[in-house]
């Protein structure tokens, strides 16, 4: 039985909630066992909030069972789009800040701080009903795309836990794919959310830049985070993010739009399965040399189904993108190393008194050097320099200026295409420990994911099948021009369809079983 | 600390010619801070008036309070600048303390406001023009308390303690262009300047503007040069010095004049001058020097990627330039007129940097002279002899109120002055003052009647005399009554009484 929960996805799971088949604390219970049986294993939890997801589960019950769940919760506000989600359990990014559980950005220097706050989206999530469970696992202020810049160890991929997860977001994609959690919330700063969706064989969602509140996620670059949904469903993601979306007073760059609901769209994609009329531009700079041979099949497979659904799709070419690592890893260093200046021992976090005591800046210095990992540190001394009086021109200028045209680039296709489409990440997961030692190639990997974030529009990735030479998850994306997130999401199911209708399930249902039967039968032992 | 060697000022404005640059950091008193919810207000509770934005924790962002938008633009306006149709916020980086964030959130290369210009009165009544670079918003820093050490600064300090209170609170920086030609006049130039800046954002009601408790806060840079015959090019500029913490008018002035001295006496002595902030020190009159400052200092500034550029509509503009108050030297111009002071009457209000204080007692209800009398008088006595301007002691509002004392015949003249003296020492309003010294004019004819019968009894030879016709005599008996009502009786109606009295 409660294996079974685990298997629902996010919208089953809440059906069942509704007409009250199982309960939420059910549902709590059956994720918690989960955790506890391949968590061990997987390490997607920085921590797991077991008696408050529990207590919380009891009050929505309680709730349900009274007919006070309030028209926000029960999605009557919002054409019944919203808040299906009441008393589903979902995993958080520990880049999030949550006033009752420990938010450390995946770093020694925050290890143990709970914000006095919640992030909106996590205030969001809490007034839906969803029940957080814990904080996932991430590389160090979410710089990496393997989750092994965590100072808390890394995650492993459940397809093959020798394998990365990818990053920075492994720990909300692995508990996803691990069934730990049907829903996860992620953020997406070059990749974070596309990159680990598509290696895990899950779905993820880099929304419109402004699309989701940024308040209260502890900020890598500000100009590129955006907070989205991972699930194991097109329709999943996007019952999270109508649910995390909208303007927010407390972030400027927060867009002011009225957004359609992006779950209508998923369903109208699912049911609708045509594609006659969108015009799809396969982008001629994200493929080809350096993609996996099965990376490149599946993908081609999987846009010949787009083609006999009647999608016009041509080949488009953005030459700008060449630049966009390059550029990508001086805007991001330059903000970041702003951003994490904060970190000094003075008002929370880690405080190191160097030997013998010191001054204010010694106690700085000590501090940073025990509380960053190296990752983090390459990326401060890398921005600070790109920011420095006689660079700031070569560096940070020149990295803007290829971002104006990355954004034209995209602005000139899409006056052609509704959508573009690439595969999501050029392999599929490598193996732990392969790129550590190699930065620059750890940096390729977020090639396909960057130039959304350079410019601002939305992503969609979602697994489009096992490459034959490893047997591990493909993922394929989407990206539309900024503010037409709720095309991704129709495009997405209308292709989640086809490809389950070929294959004949869920991809996910092809992955390991990691709970090891030895425990059902010492369990059994015991009694 | 050593006594530097100075030169005598006017062999000093003889051999170099001073050139001065200003930034005044003005905080707006918004009902808020700059970028958080937080109450703009400081003092009390350290660390009370704070939201994650103010204490940067992890996660929180900054968002631009409107408010403080539409003040910058008014100061802008006013200081006849041009209003940037789009501006943009930038990170100053460093690593400090004062701010939670280690950085500062400005203005940068797109201030709000650039290119305009102040004419200010010297003290002949010369009109003087001062070129305004840009005025641009930005967040102040908290405050940091240093203890243990014998100076109350940072070195020699055990630890320091820093209170975020004041750390978002919003501020306009407003900056000159170099100025050149002030001559001999350099300090009166600066007390001029600053004082017409304070007259303008008081005009304007969007701050406080109390220099002394740092509303209004001036950064003095100043450089010499020497003097070439003439027909030769000016000599390059010198290196300037950048004096800090000048909390007062008076300050202003003496700073500029030390800074002056003291830079000749280097040049003259075949030094070079040192590029570094000065710290003023109000109580010996001298500066120390504080932190080598650079131009290669690198804060590496950069767009703030938090925050939407500011892009004020030309409506809102043109909404404010219509509320703008009248230009200070037009405004002057009126005040005198209004007021029908003399020249040397109103010449000696406007040295005083007293006209503020004067407008907002007439403001209160004082007429223009009395409030002149009060201001350039007694309290600028005081004020003096305590080495403070007189617009620290008493606000406007009490003076007014004391001055309403005094025509009313409830105080005297001499009372009022220990009314005043009270309220400077804080007792509360002069009523409050009146009440708790006791100090109220007896009106009571029939108390004074007692004492002056009392007294009459007591030198009969006196009560014979003024019956005699010798008026005068009645001094005597005058005399005894006030110090029996210790000083709180209006002596001319103790005159009539006593005359009464004795022909009685």
């Amino acid at each position: 039985m409660s294996h079974d929960l685990t298997r629902l996805t996010a919208s089953a799971l809440a059906e069942k909630l509704r007409t009250r088949e199982v309960s939420s604390l059910e549902a709590v219970d059956a994720h918690l066992d989960r955790i506890a049986a391949v968590d061990p294993d997987v390490h997607a939890f920085l921590h797991v909030a077991a008696d408050q997801a529990r207590a919380t589960a009891r009050a929505i019950d309680a709730r349900r069972a009274s007919g006070d769940l309030s028209a926000d919760e029960t999605g009557a506000a919002r054409g019944g789009s919203a808040s299906e989600l009441a008393g589903v359990p979902i995993a958080i990014k520990d880049v999030l800040c949550t006033i009752d559980m420990p938010s450390t950005a995946g770093s020694k220097i925050l290890e143990g701080w709970v914000p006095p706050y919640d992030a909106t989206v996590v205030a969001k999530l809490r007034r839906a009903g969803l029940i957080p469970l814990g904080k996932t696992n991430m590389d160090e202020f979410a710089m990496g795309s393997s989750t092994e810049h965590s100072a808390y160890g890394p995650t492993h991929n459940p397809w093959d836990l020798d394998r990365i997860p990818g990053g920075s977001g492994g720990g909300s994609a692995a508990a996803v794919a691990a069934f730990e959690a049907p829903l996860a919330l992620g953020s997406d700063t070059g990749g974070s959310i596309r990159q680990p969706a598509a290696v895990t064989g899950s779905v993820g969602v880099k929304p419109t830049y402004g699309g989701v509140s940024r308040y209260g996620a502890i900020a890598l670059a500000s100009s590129l985070d955006q907070v989205g949904p991972v699930s194991r469903t097109v329709l999943d993601a996007a019952l999270l993010h109508d649910v995390i979306g909208g303007h927010d007073a407390r972030d400027s760059t927060s867009l002011r739009d009225e957004w359609p609901s992006f779950a209508a769209a998923a369903r109208e994609g699912a049911a609708t399965r045509s594609l006659k009329g969108l015009k799809v531009g396969i982008v001629k700079e994200l493929q080809g040399d350096g993609f996996q041979k099965g990376v490149t099949q599946r993908f081609e497979e999987a846009v010949a189904l787009l083609t006999a659904a009647g999608a016009e799709v041509i080949e488009v070419s953005t030459p700008s993108f060449e630049y966009a690592i390059s550029a990508y890893y001086l805007i991001l260093p330059a903000e970041a190393s702003s951003n994490l200046a904060k970190f000094d021992s003075v008002r929370f976090g880690l405080r190191v008194n160097p030997p013998g005591g010191g001054t204010v800046e010694d106690v700085m210095s000590a501090t940073r050097e025990a509380g960053f990992g190296p990752e983090v540190k390459r990326r401060i001394i890398l921005g600070t320099y790109a920011l420095s009086a006689g660079y700031y021109d070569a560096y940070y200028g020149s990295a803007q200026k290829v971002r104006t045209l990355i954004q034209r680039d995209f602005a000139r296709v899409f006056a052609d295409v509704d959508v573009l489409v690439s595969p999501s990440a050029p392999t599929t997961a490598f193996k732990l420990g392969e790129k550590l030692d190699d930065p620059l190639a750890m940096y390729l990997n977020d090639l396909t994911t960057i130039p959304a974030n350079l410019a601002g529009v939305p992503g969609i990735s979602l697994p489009v099948g096992l490459a034959p030479e490893d047997g591990l998850p493909v993922g394929i994306q989407f990206m539309a021009p900024a503010r037409e997130d709720a095309r991704l999401y129709k495009l997405g199911a209308t292709l989640e369809a086809l490809l389950e209708e070929k294959r004949g399930h869920p991809l996910l249902s092809e992955a390991p079983d990691l709970a090891p039967q030895e425990m059902f039968a010492s369990e059994e032992g015991a009694v | 600390m050593a006594k530097p060697a100075l030169m005598p000022y006017e062999k000093a404005i003889e051999l170099y010619e001073p050139v001065l640059g200003f930034e005044v950091h003005v905080e707006l008193n918004t009902k808020t801070k700059m970028f958080s919810d937080a109450p703009n207000f400081f003092g009390g509770e350290p660390n009370t008036n704070v939201t994650p934005v103010d204490l940067g924790l992890p996660g929180s962002l900054p968002v631009v309070n409107e408010q403080a938008v539409k003040y910058a633009i008014s100061l802008g306006l006013a200081l006849g600048c041009s209003i940037a149709p789009s501006s943009r916020f930038a990170r100053k980086n460093y690593f400090y303390p004062d701010l939670a964030k280690n950085y500062q959130i400005s203005q940068f290369d797109e201030p709000i406001a650039f290119t305009g210009s102040v004419e200010v009165e010297l003290p002949d009544g010369r009109l003087f023009t001062v070129p305004i670079e840009r005025a641009h918003m930005e967040e102040d820093a908290g405050k940091l308390t240093h203890v243990g050490g014998a100076t109350g600064r940072i070195q020699g300090a055990e630890y320091s303690l820093v209170d975020y209170n004041r750390a978002g609170v919003p501020l306009v920086e407003i900056v000159t262009d170099i100025i050149y030609g002030a001559e001999g006049d350099a300090p009166e130039l600066a007390k001029a300047y600053v004082s017409t800046i304070r007259d303008i954002v008081v005009a304007l009601g969007i701050s406080d503007a109390k220099m002394e408790r740092g509303n209004l806060r001036c950064d003095a840079n100043i450089s010499l040069r020497p003097r070439t015959a003439p027909g030769e090019p000016p000599a390059k500029l010198g290196t300037r010095t950048e004096t800090k913490n000048v909390n007062s008018l008076r300050s202003v002035e003496r700073a500029i004049r030390y800074e002056i001295q003291r830079q000749a006496a280097i040049l003259e002595g075949g030094g070079t001058i040192i590029q570094e902030t000065r710290h003023w020190h109000e109580d010996t009159g001298q500066t120390s020097a504080g932190r080598p400052k650079s131009d290669a200092d690198d804060y590496r500034y950069f767009p703030e990627p938090d925050l939407l550029p500011v892009v004020p509509s030309l409506e809102l503009i043109e909404v404010l330039r219509a509320g703008l108050p009248e230009a200070p030297v037009a405004r002057r111009r009126r005040l005198k007129a209004d007021w029908g002071f003399t020249d040397l009457e109103f010449q000696d209000v406007v040295n005083s940097g007293l006209l503020t204080e004067i407008v907002e007692t007439t403001k209160a209800g004082a007429s223009a002279q009395s409030a002149r009398k009060w201001w350039t008088g007694e309290i600028a006595r005081i004020a003096n002899q305590r080495g403070v301007d007189a617009s620290s002691l008493v606000s406007p509002l009490h003076v007014s109120e004391l001055i309403a004392l005094v025509e009313s015949g409830t105080l005297t003249d001499r009372l009022a002055r220990q009314v005043l003296e009270g309220v400077i020492e804080g007792e509360g309003t002069p009523d409050e003052v009146v009440a708790g010294r006791g100090l109220a004019v007896v009106s009571d004819d029939g108390a004074l009647i007692a004492a002056i019968d009392e007294a009459l009894a007591a030198q009969p030879d006196v009560l014979a005399k003024i019956r005699d016709g010798k008026v005068q005599a009645a001094g005597a008996v005058i005399g005894a009554v006030m110090k029996a009502m210790k000083g709180q009786a209006d002596a001319a109606r103790v005159r009539e009484l006593v005359l009464e009295r004795a022909s009685a």
